[in-house]
């Protein structure tokens, strides 16, 4: 059977692109054992702020309950786990003591109005568009390499980046 | 038998008049509370802070404009950002008409946000929000002016953060108070409140 060479090369550029999309998509991803890390993202901070919030998705895909203890982020001092919440108008921001604990079989969304990770004493500024490397560990998962994409500062949740 | 009797008529006169006084009591304070008019009435009031020039201002500096009052500070993470955030795009989108409002990030936080720290934080922002600041002092008679809520939280590592009511004031040129912009209000009714607010039609 004929082959059209230009044909083939349009097939290979079009393999590439699509296999260079799913890269993209799967390094939004993260697994250690059973627990998968989707989509982590923070925010531009701004001039001369000292915190910023990490948001994400996890799901316990096992059949025992895990606890997400600690992390790390190396432009942070320190990473903690927080809730916020709003008490009518006041805005109430607590530490998670103990680890935030991931049941089996559930998926908890980190995100600015609730639970999510506090990166603390920031060492330079988090600029929007920039990938930062960074760790969790949960107490039986172990520890886990993600990325953090950078939104604009105030952004309500990650943009999709398809490209 | 009498004095039994007497003794009923002087408990009955006792009652009566202990139910007389909590039902004036009860009047006097339902009356007080008026809807809220009466409180809304007294929210706002004088202060004497620093700018983040570095420049002592009262509230007398900013009659003459409508104002809007917002209270954060800057190690918050989320609410006064996406705040601060909100107003920069309602600002820019209004255009020169947001020269006519006062815009006012007052800090609950002196301790750690001198006026060098609140210049700093807003030059991420437009450029037409103040950041004020001031002696602990200063900063809580503000607070209470506005009846704005805010408290020290330790966090284990020694540090803290702030739990701070949310909500933007809105005052009129006079520095009467008119209403309230609640934290995550849609972004059409903040527009619609900043249109009425400056005379303009609707958005």
């Amino acid at each position: 059977m004929y082959i059209n060479t230009f044909r083939l090369y349009r097939f290979a550029m079009s393999a590439a692109i699509l296999s260079n999309m799913s890269v993209v998509a799967l390094a939004q991803q993260f697994k250690a054992n059973s627990i998968v890390i989707e989509q982590p993202w923070t925010r531009a901070t701004p001039g001369g702020a000292k915190v910023a919030g990490g948001y994400m998705t996890i799901t316990n895909t096992g059949s025992e309950p895990d606890r997400l203890i600690g992390g790390v982020l190396p432009q942070a001092g320190r990473f903690e786990l927080h809730e916020m919440k709003m008490d009518g108008n006041v805005m109430q921001m607590r530490e998670v003591l103990g680890g935030l604990e991931i049941k089996p079989g559930q998926k908890v969304q980190l995100n600015p109005s609730g639970y999510h990770v506090m990166f603390t004493g920031l060492r330079e500024p988090l600029k929007q568009g920039d990938t930062l490397k960074g760790q969790l560990r949960f107490e039986k998962a172990g520890s886990v390499d993600i990325e953090y994409r950078v939104e604009g500062i105030g952004a309500q949740g990650p943009q999709q980046h398809s490209h | 038998m009498r004095k039994i009797g007497q003794n009923a008529v002087r408990i009955g006169a006792t009652l009566v008049a202990l139910i007389l006084v909590g039902a004036i009591l009860f009047g006097w304070a339902y009356l007080r509370d008026d809807g809220g008019l009466a409180r809304a009435a007294e929210i706002g009031g004088p202060f004497a802070l620093v700018d983040h020039h570095g420049k002592s201002v009262t509230d007398r500096d900013y009659l003459g404009k409508p104002t809007l009052v917002f209270f954060g500070f800057t190690n918050c993470p989320n609410v006064c950002p996406s705040t601060l955030l909100e107003i920069t795009n309602q600002l820019e989108e209004l255009g020169p008409d947001a020269d006519r409002l006062n815009i006012l990030f007052i800090t609950v936080d002196p301790e750690r946000d001198t006026p060098q720290q609140l210049a700093l934080y807003l030059s991420s922002f437009d450029p037409r929000i103040t950041g004020l600041s001031g002696t602990p002092e200063n900063i809580f008679a503000a607070m209470k002016a506005y009846h704005i809520y805010a408290k020290k939280v330790p966090l284990k590592d020694g540090g803290y953060t702030m739990d701070h009511t949310a909500t933007i004031a809105v005052m009129n040129s006079k520095g009467q108070y008119v209403d309230a912009m609640h934290y995550q209000a849609p972004s059409a009714t903040t527009r619609a409140k900043l249109h009425r607010l400056l005379g303009l039609g609707n958005p």
